[in-house]
């Protein structure tokens, strides 16, 4: 559903497209064999094709082809049998061919296509256009030596797959959740770590505004963005933007965009005038490169169930509502965590300490499920110690704290602490009397039809065990017993 | 020592084999040679020390029983192979002072099969140019004088310090690279066998990059045997250049002998182009001729689009090159003009490093490959090399080989043409068709025109049989009998 901008003229709607670049996970770069690592020592990962030495030629990274095709599989896309990487020119010191080697008008992916999952339950179907592989530059650094740019080549050459959407994106929560679920595929396939900060997942949005209806208007590109909280402020501002610029009689210019995060807004960085002519030709080095039939199938066969197909499991199998389902199946990390819990045991209740007790802990650590100090295991034998009647919920939640704090498991500090549910009819029998006994008002109350009151019994039933009474057992000896 | 230099390289490795001299002799006189025709500039780099080291490796591997195929040969290197430790510039300005830290595959192979290094040799800028006389460093004098004229005359281009060097005795053959003639062109002006293989034969990887596409090495040396021997070290698949081709590499050598007899040999008539030197025409009638009587058919074939060549030629390969040779941006190595922004450096450094050859070409390719041209010029050439490749495809269908001259001209004096890059562009026009097709062609020395300077008569072979090229060519050159003889002036 379109969330329409109201202007002061009337309503606009808001069309984005999307451009990201993801990094594909491989050993070594998409044309030479150095390194495409991360955060190595400046000009470390560089060989004599990265650093464009006279006479050196691209050789295809067959890796980063199995990744392309996979992660277009993912998107349930066209595989295209037959690609060409193309020539890019354009001088910049960080590039030292002095071109970039993509694909222009033929790449590896076409036509795909992502679900989103938006707020109220519904689902929006986004398009993808295509998915080309191409090299990333290196990295002008300007701020280190006052006078002189220097460059670090470590990230010239390291394949990128360019995934572009169709301008189906309505608003910039629509494009936050596109982000978001690509980043999800992405992560389930193994084929890109997602990880924005470092910049191995990059966006550029297309944004533009109209009259419902209506055609096209001029759009702008935002380049750069590298988080998708600053995606949804870089769009909101840009929208904004146009429509003040377009209600107060001027034109919005083509032209591409840069996002200050600092301040909020999106500035000028180049017109189309000032846009290059990139040349585009066919890499002569490099021959087109032809997939067949049975290697696509063969890397469909190792496709990992991908974050739509285990939602609908989890709400099959497990009996999890969509919203939760959604949610555990969102990160490949928490869905398998889940998994791990839930297995054998009661899935409501696993989902439920797994979205509610540990993402809390998580988040107030500000740790990934993946670094979680609770493992999988430890969780599922908490859980099993209630099933059993051995902890009550909420000394179970006392006990979790602790396997936070100690990263020990339930079972050696319930034994440690004493905190063991205390479901020996006896004693609760006696502890029961005992609050009768001291509670004649509170009795009459309850005989007069005031139930309620209750609660005032299980409390000092409570007290007097040190909360390790079975809560269940406490209940129905007190009804008994006042009954009686 | 004299007549050292003057063994062909089948002669060198039968002496070798036989101990009648040793590689270090070989070297040695080499090194004399070369050091007394200074004056034909055909070395930009000399390399004795190297030469005499791998001369001295080599007589101790022949003593060891390890000999390879080209042991001992003294070859010269064009300087547009990267060469590992010696200063490699391909003759431009921009590259100043460049020494790679890699050796080229073709130059490797060379070297694994014993050939000893002797120095890097003269050619136009980065292989742009018919004549020698783009070169960063001054133009190579061909050994060869017009009968009764004393002016310097040009070598051909652009592996034309190969041709003088191999013509003028001061190496057993050379190494050049050939885009749209570079080996045949001069190999034809300085009366020596240039062969340039199918495209794919020999790797590409280490070789200063002009137009990919185009761009072959090959050999050029004083007899077709010694080329078929050459060919044999430098050739073969080489997974770091994904146009090589993965095919076996075939023994050239074993194609000779087998003569003509039965073979149809196709004259494409379209070849006759204008202004095409009298002498020369002749000297095509006399082979075809010689081939007939050696028992071969001749077939007119017809190559209509052969005029479409040169043009569609002009356009891809300066498209190539614009792109192959923005790397050169004074960041990394070789020349580098400062500037007070990386933009104005590039500008300077390019402005100052390119000679006005290069540069044409470099306006000319981008103008081609920019947007709204791409389709008129670019696009279209690539069409025509498809349809010039098809032409070929069906004329083999007819012949097995075709003959034609391998220039419309013999070699000109220096400086008559390099005011007119179009008559430049036109010594082209017979040898780059087969080089939009990736062919393999074969310049071999036939005659002499009535001023008495050396022609050559060019066969050219469907892809990948290089061996008919050879096959073809041994018969020519026999029937010649043409006598190397430079240096005649008088």
């Amino acid at each position: 559903m379109a969330a329409l901008i109201e202007g002061r003229t009337g309503e606009w709607e808001l069309v984005i497209g999307l451009e990201v670049h993801a990094q594909a996970i491989t050993e070594a770069k998409l044309f030479s064999g150095a390194s495409a690592g991360f955060g190595a020592e400046a000009n470390t990962h560089v060989s004599l094709i990265d650093a464009a030495m006279p006479g050196m030629l691209p050789v295809i990274n067959e890796r980063a082809v199995e990744q392309a095709v996979r992660t277009g599989l993912g998107l349930k896309a066209e595989i295209n049998r037959v690609s060409v990487f193309d020539r890019k020119n354009y001088f910049y010191p960080d590039l030292p061919q002095g071109y970039q080697i993509s694909q222009f008008s033929q790449p590896v992916v076409g036509k795909g296509e992502i679900v989103l999952d938006m707020e109220g339950g519904e689902s929006r179907a986004v398009g993808i256009t295509r998915i080309h592989l191409e090299q990333d530059a290196g990295k002008s650094v300007h701020d280190r030596d006052p006078g002189h740019t220097l460059v670090d080549l470590n990230r010239a050459g390291v394949p990128l797959m360019e995934i572009v959407s169709e301008p189906d994106l309505r608003s910039p929560e629509e494009a936050a959740a596109y982000l978001a679920k690509l980043r999800s595929i992405l992560r389930y396939l193994g084929t890109c770590d997602g990880n924005m900060e470092q910049g191995s997942m990059r966006c550029d949005a297309n944004v533009s505004v109209r009259r419902p209806g209506e055609p096209l208007g001029t759009r702008c590109e935002i380049k750069n963005v590298n988080s998708i909280r600053f995606l949804r402020q870089a769009i909101a501002y840009e929208a904004q933007r146009q429509v003040e610029l377009i209600e107060s009689g001027e034109r919005v210019v083509q032209e591409t965009r840069l996002y200050d995060a600092e301040r909020g807004v999106t500035r000028s960085m180049r017109s189309k005038e000032e846009a290059h002519d990139y040349r585009y030709f066919p890499d002569p080095d490099l021959l087109p490169l032809t997939l067949t039939e049975d290697y696509i199938e063969g890397i469909r066969a190792t496709l990992p169930e991908l974050p739509d197909e285990k939602k609908a499991r989890f709400v099959a199998e497990y009996g999890l509502t969509e919203y939760d389902a959604g949610v555990l199946a969102a990160e490949r990390e928490i869905a398998e965590f889940f998994e791990a819990v839930a297995r054998g045991r009661d899935a409501k209740a696993a989902s439920n300490w797994v979205t509610g007790e540990l993402f809390g802990a998580l988040n107030r650590r500000g740790v990934e499920i993946a670094d979680s100090p609770v493992s999988a295991a430890s969780l599922g034998a908490l859980i099993d110690l209630i099933a059993d009647g051995t902890l009550s919920n909420r000394i179970a939640k006392d006990v979790f704290e602790a396997m936070l704090e100690t990263g020990r498991d339930a079972a050696s500090i319930v034994e440690e602490k004493g905190l063991k549910q205390v479901s020996d009819t006896g004693a609760i029998e006696a502890a029961v009397d005992a609050a009768i006994a001291g509670g004649a008002k509170q009795v009459a109350q309850y005989r007069g039809g005031n139930e309620k009151i209750l609660g005032w019994f299980v409390g000092q039933v409570m007290k007097a065990t040190q909360g390790k009474a079975n809560p269940q057992m406490v209940n129905e000896i007190l009804k008994k017993k006042l009954g009686g | 020592m004299a007549e050292l230099t003057a063994l062909t390289i089948a002669e060198a490795r039968d002496a070798l084999a036989r101990g009648d001299c040793s590689a270090r002799e070989l070297a040695e006189a080499h090194i004399a040679a070369i050091e007394a025709a200074r004056d034909l500039n055909a070395f930009v780099v000399e390399t004795p020390e190297r030469a005499l080291a791998d001369a001295d490796a080599s007589d101790r591997r022949r003593a060891a029983g390890a000999a390879g195929a080209m042991d001992g040969v003294p070859v010269a290197i064009k300087d547009l192979f990267c060469t590992e430790g010696v200063r490699t510039t391909a003759c431009s300005h921009i590259l100043d002072g460049f020494v790679p830290p890699y050796e080229s595959t073709v130059t490797a192979r060379l070297r694994a099969s014993g050939a000893v290094m002797l120095g890097k040799t003269n050619m136009d800028e980065f292989a742009m140019g018919s004549s020698n006389e783009t070169s960063h460093y001054g133009p190579v004098r061909n050994p060869w004088h017009r009968r009764g004229d004393n002016r310097p005359m040009a070598p051909g281009g652009s592996s034309g310090g190969s041709a003088a060097a191999v013509a003028a005795k001061l190496c057993l053959g050379a190494t050049g690279t050939d885009t749209g003639g570079s080996i045949r062109q001069p190999a034809s002006f300085c009366g020596i066998v240039g062969m340039k293989p199918t495209y794919g034969r020999c790797s590409r990887w280490g070789i200063v990059a002009f137009a990919s596409s185009l761009d072959q090495a090959g050999p050029m040396t004083r007899t077709v045997r010694d080329a078929a021997i050459m060919l044999g070290a430098m050739a073969g698949f080489d997974p770091k250049d994904s146009t090589s081709a993965d095919l076996p590499v075939p023994d050239f050598e074993a194609a000779l002998g087998r003569g003509v007899k039965g073979m149809r040999i196709g004259i494409p008539k379209e070849y006759r182009v204008d202004g095409m030197d009298p002498d020369i025409a002749a000297l095509w009638d006399r082979g075809a001729a010689w081939l007939k009587e050696a028992g071969a058919e001749l077939v007119e074939v017809s190559l209509p689009r052969t005029k479409y060549a040169l043009p569609a030629y002009y356009i891809i390969a300066p498209a190539e090159a614009s792109s192959n040779l923005s790397r050169y941006d004074g960041m990394r190595y070789g020349l580098r003009v400062e500037g007070r922004t990386p933009a104005e450096m590039y500008e300077n450094t390019r402005a100052a490093g390119f000679g006005a050859e290069v540069r044409r070409r470099i306006l000319i390719g981008s103008y081609v490959l920019s947007a709204g041209y791409y389709d008129a010029y670019y696009l279209k050439a690539q069409k025509v090399r498809t349809l010039i490749a098809g032409e070929f495809a069906a004329a083999f269908e007819r012949c097995d080989a075709i003959l034609t001259p391998t220039a419309p001209n013999a070699a000109f004096a220096l400086g008559e043409m390099i005011d007119d890059p179009i008559a430049m562009y036109l010594n082209d026009v017979l040898t780059v068709p087969a080089s939009l097709a990736g062919l393999p062609g074969i310049s071999v020395p036939a005659g002499l025109n009535a001023d008495g300077l050396p022609l050559g008569l060019q066969v050219l072979a469907p892809a990948f049989e290089d061996e008919t090229v050879f096959r073809v060519a041994e018969v020519l050159e026999q029937a010649a009998g043409f006598e190397l003889a430079p240096r005649g002036a008088g």
